[in-house]
């Protein structure tokens, strides 16, 4: 990172012409100027969340808001340390994860398929695409009220919507990735006589491997959200449920506990997905 | 979904085959008895049913509250969101602030908003459309911010040696050449908050009216016939925003050929 000055006027900054001292105290205080600055941004970055924070506190230690509209950060915190020490919160984001899990799985394969199915054959495409394409511009949430009809409001239930919804940004990403393979390599593949798993396991997946990526990221995403929302709707466990029944006892601070619980384990699918994505980028460049 | 391929050219009847296929197969099944026609109703009492909705006033009362939901929360979710992105691109230091707040709350579930919401502002429009907002914000925001990074440098220059007023530089460079993201962004959110409309009503069914709440009140009452009329108006209006959003972009975006 440059030590240069902000630039005004909002302009990208100016990154050449670096100093060019290269004596040891030179050296020692750009390593303190840059630990500075590394601090001077953590810090930054943590001002909006302390400033929320003592709003937050204030507004409830002076009784700005009552009680039931917003819960004392205290009172959260309490919470959700006993749902947690009494192995409630657990057993909640376990049923969730599982109904995540299995959606994922079973959605996953169906947008898999259909994706390869479109992205290899162009018969297939040709009878799917034009369905497909408008179908899954359809949201997937309107299904659900069909989805009771037939499946009733259980487990089928959570796991068919999530899974219709994983299929459609799966099997788009999928299709999107065969199409930007180099037709070259398909041909390479015809001169060598691959026979169809051969072409998927040692072209297509290597060569679509980012855009499969971004299948998977954007699968969890929107089975996360799915999720959410099946379990507010109808459901009497999990992580979303925990919710609606804080929000039906007036114990608002059920409602937060649920909101930061769904916030972290957000947090840690981006980190473990970002992980990946990284690992899977340096992996890249070495199969070739 | 953004278009990935080319239309083929011409008509290509291969494409009506599974449509027309699960049609028959509905109608034959139906007409014949071999399942519950309850459960499965028979295509024609859905038409039955969409020939009396659609000239109903009450489902146009319905249809339009939700309309004009989803397109208020999604106009102060996409301004609010513009102006952030806008600004967490063109200042490094606003970034490193705002930044770190925002992907962390962006990693809240959307839904999970609303039982707070509905229970700080009320259960009518004004928690649905805060939440509509901000379901329809953070794509905008990601959008508009990535657009205003990919300003080159030699965008810029150009601008100072003009020396562009502040105004100048934001209307007549940085906006300009980040349309294509915010586009992206906007159209992103524009699903998102159609998609925010319909969860909010169907969660908050009992109050309030909108297409949402007449689905699913369908539902308690076991009228398949209107689920599926309601489920098809749901998923066409969606379909439409997308055919339209389409249309903006490349009308837009018709200068960047040039």
């Amino acid at each position: 990172m440059s030590l240069t000055a902000d630039v005004p006027e909002g302009l990208p900054r100016d990154r050449s012409a670096p100093a060019q001292r290269s004596d040891r105290q030179a050296a020692l205080w750009g390593f303190a100027a840059a630990g500075a600055r590394l601090l001077l941004i953590v810090a930054a970055g943590l001002v909006l969340p302390a400033l929320l924070f003592t709003l937050w506190w204030t507004a409830t230690e002076r009784h700005w808001v009552p009680e039931q509209i917003l819960p004392a950060p205290a009172l959260v915190w309490q919470s959700l340390a006993e749902l947690w020490h009494s192995g409630e919160l657990q057993s909640h984001l376990e049923i969730s994860a599982a109904r995540v899990s299995w959606s994922l799985l079973i959605g996953g394969s169906a947008g898999l398929l259909l994706g390869l199915a479109m992205g290899l054959s162009k018969t297939a495409k040709a009878y799917l695409y034009p369905t497909f394409d408008v179908v899954s511009q359809f949201p997937v949430l309107g299904w659900i009220p069909l989805l009771i009809i037939f499946v009733g409001i259980d487990e089928p239930l959570k796991v068919s919507a999530i899974s219709l919804a994983v299929v459609v940004p799966v099997a788009v990403n999928t299709l999107h990735g065969i199409a930007n393979v180099p037709r070259s390599l398909f041909e390479v593949a015809r001169v060598h006589r691959f026979s169809l798993p051969q072409v998927i396991w040692r072209v297509v997946l290597p060569a679509a491997g980012p855009s499969l990526f971004t299948a998977l990221r954007q699968g969890v995403m929107q089975a996360w959200l799915t999720l959410v929302f099946v379990e507010l709707l109808a459901s009497s466990e999990g992580i979303g449920y925990l919710m609606v029944w804080g929000r039906q006892l007036m114990q608002m601070d059920l409602v937060v506990v649920g909101m930061v619980v769904i916030g972290i384990v957000g947090v840690l699918i981006e980190l473990v997905l970002g992980t990946l994505e990284a690992r899977l980028q340096r992996w890249r460049p070495a199969a070739y | 979904m953004p278009q990935i391929i080319d239309r083929t050219n011409g008509r290509d009847w291969r494409g009506a085959a599974l449509p027309l296929a699960v049609l028959a197969v509905w109608w034959v099944v139906t007409t014949l008895g071999w399942v519950n026609t309850r459960l499965i109703v028979p295509p024609a009492g859905v038409l039955k049913t969409a020939a009396t909705v659609l000239t109903q006033a009450d489902f146009y009362r319905g249809v339009l509250a939700s309309l004009v939901r989803d397109l208020s929360g999604f106009a102060i979710g996409a301004i609010a969101g513009i102006a952030v992105g806008a600004l967490m691109g063109v200042s490094r230091w606003s970034n490193r602030v705002i930044g770190p707040t925002f992907h962390t709350l962006r990693q809240i579930s959307l839904f999970a908003w609303l039982p707070l919401l509905s229970s700080w502002l009320d259960t009518g429009d004004r928690s649905k459309i805060v939440f509509i907002a901000l379901s329809a914000f953070y794509p905008v925001v990601l959008g508009a911010f990535e657009g205003v990074r990919g300003v080159t440098r030699a965008q810029a220059e150009v601008a100072r040696v003009y020396v562009f007023t502040r105004r100048q530089t934001l209307l007549r460079l940085i906006l300009p050449a980040a349309a294509p993201q915010i586009l992206t962004g906007l159209r992103l959110g524009l699903i998102y908050a159609w998609i925010a409309t319909i969860g909010s009503e169907f969660l908050l069914a009992n109050y309030g009216d909108g297409l949402g709440n007449i689905v699913f009140k369908g539902r308690a009452n076991f009228n398949i016939e209107l689920i599926i009329v309601g489920m098809l108006v749901i998923g066409l209006i969606g379909y439409g925003f997308n055919r339209l959003a389409d249309l903006f972009e490349a009308r837009s975006l018709r200068w960047r050929k040039a």
